[in-house]
């Protein structure tokens, strides 16, 4: 199955370099030195990150050095549910055209996601303890933060419990649509419980409150992110293709080894 | 159209049959009522010790405390319910019938509702004894309604999602509760307000209302991806 979709693959690139040679070279190079090249352009964004976050981008004159945190927390949030968002795109598509290989790109955007929400988490915690005084604030953008944390962390619980079968892909295809049509709900219904957090920095459609260095800065910092994001993506995809396709192989020796 | 018209008239007649099948066990074994009930009441009894209640904070835990109660006692019922039914059949031979996903699923829910609702009735007095609280009034009707509702709806889900896994103790309870979020805060703020009215309060049972809507549809539709073999 596998080394079929490869040799499509491979067969609709060769035509592509028959009818136009620079773009399928330009395709070719791609596949080969792609991850490489994302590979390099990440580590030099998170390097211009670094360098923006604490060099570049001028001290807040009310919250302090504290609030250089705010150019790690606010991308990893955004990115965070726009994995999220890729879950319930995965898990959509899957469950319409079954094929495993968007259940694999759902399962992996829960992944990357938990692990983002957990640091946004974590960030947002330590800047809590300096400006608020306290590391929880029970808002509700922490706990909507928290609540899509344990959503997904049960996701990836349920898919780890079902291991990989077709009943597992199809309950989590489920859990990643209801999930993310929650979270909005669980967003109004805790703001109407209580509200505790600073305005949003970048609100739709208006002007921006914060000096344009820190823009800059913020920016920067949401195309590392984005990089670090896709170079994840790929690569624990391509962990997850393999580690499918390991098991397949395993059973088949074990179904052969019994005949 | 009259096609039409006979197929939403089998689909109501199924729905209603598969209701009244489960009431039926239910009345029969009387497993569910059984464990819902003492372990609600037991939940009211332990709060009471655990909050330390006086007469000065009652109107504000109250609510808490029975909704906690009702909540967690619908999800034990339920998550048993479905493991029986998985164990024993009848799930299967239900999907084995030529019935519609959504309506099992509809019928699964309002069930539930029944089940459920059975238990708050005997439970609310009790609990407007122990707690002294004025809670018996017809306001407090649609609030019951809608919440067992919420709650049935994400439990009949996500408690037949996990009965097929190896965890399912664990994966329910972890799988319902960050769901049922919005259920809590709008069912237990709308009590609250019950007895001590607030003006310019949040709209809770709205809250309710759209929260059952919208997880129900979605519901309805994903429930065949949940029991496909």
């Amino acid at each position: 199955m596998q080394s079929v979709l490869q040799d499509s693959a491979k067969g609709k690139l060769a035509d592509i370099s028959r009818r136009a040679p620079v773009i399928g070279a330009a395709l070719g190079w791609l596949g080969r030195y792609g991850e490489l090249a994302l590979l390099a352009l990440t580590t030099i964004g998170m390097l211009l990150t670094i360098w923006a976050a604490f060099i570049y981008a001028p001290t807040e004159a009310v919250e302090g050095p504290v609030q250089r945190i705010f150019y790690v927390h606010v991308p990893l949030a955004w990115i965070s549910y726009l994995a999220f968002f890729f879950v319930l795109v995965g898990s959509v598509i899957y469950l319409w055209r079954r094929d495993e290989r968007w259940d694999a790109f759902a399962r992996v955007n829960a992944e990357i996601g938990t692990v983002f929400t957990t640091l946004v988490l974590i960030s947002g915690s330590l800047w809590g303890r300096a400006f608020w005084g306290a590391w929880w604030v029970w808002d509700e953008r922490l706990t909507t933060s928290l609540l899509m944390w344990f959503i997904y962390v049960g996701y990836l619980a349920l898919r780890a419990y079902t291991g990989r079968t077709a009943q597992g892909a199809r309950a989590g295809a489920v859990v990643g649509i209801l999930g993310f049509i929650v979270t909005p709900i669980n967003y109004m219904s805790v703001k109407w419980w209580r509200t505790l957090h600073p305005d949003q920095v970048l609100p739709l459609g208006g002007t921006p409150q914060l000096p344009a260095s820190m823009i800059v800065a913020l920016m920067i910092s949401l195309v590392a992110f984005t990089l670090l994001y896709t170079l994840l993506t790929i690569e624990v995809y391509k962990l997850e293709r393999a580690t499918a396709e390991a098991e397949r192989l395993r059973v088949d020796v074990e179904l052969s080894g019994q005949e | 159209m009259s096609t039409q018209a006979t197929g939403a008239r089998l689909a109501w007649e199924q729905f209603w049959a598969i209701i009244w099948k489960d009431l039926r066990s239910e009345l029969r074994t009387r497993q569910a009522w059984m464990s819902m009930g003492l372990f609600a009441l037991l939940a009211l009894v332990v709060f009471n010790f655990a909050f330390d209640l006086r007469v000065e904070n009652l109107a504000t835990v109250g609510p808490g405390a029975l909704w906690i109660a009702f909540i967690f006692a619908s999800i034990l019922g339920l998550s048993r319910n479905i493991t029986v039914e998985q164990d024993r059949g009848p799930m299967d031979r239900l999907l084995v019938a030529p019935v519609d996903r959504a309506v099992v699923y509809l019928a699964k829910v309002v069930g539930n509702v029944i089940v459920i609702s059975v238990i708050e009735a005997v439970a609310l007095p009790i609990f407007a004894m122990l707690y002294n609280l004025p809670i018996i009034q017809p306001a407090i009707a649609p609030i019951l309604l809608l919440g067992t509702l919420g709650v049935a709806a994400v439990g009949t889900q996500f408690a037949a999602l996990a009965a097929n896994t190896r965890a399912r103790e664990l994966l329910t309870p972890l799988l319902i509760f960050p769901l049922i979020v919005p259920v809590v805060i709008g069912a237990v703020r709308a009590t609250e307000a019950l007895l001590t009215p607030i003006h310019d309060d949040a709209p809770w049972l709205g809250l309710l209302v759209a929260f059952d809507v919208i997880f129900l549809s979605v519901s309805a539709i994903t429930f065949q991806f949940v029991v496909e073999e």
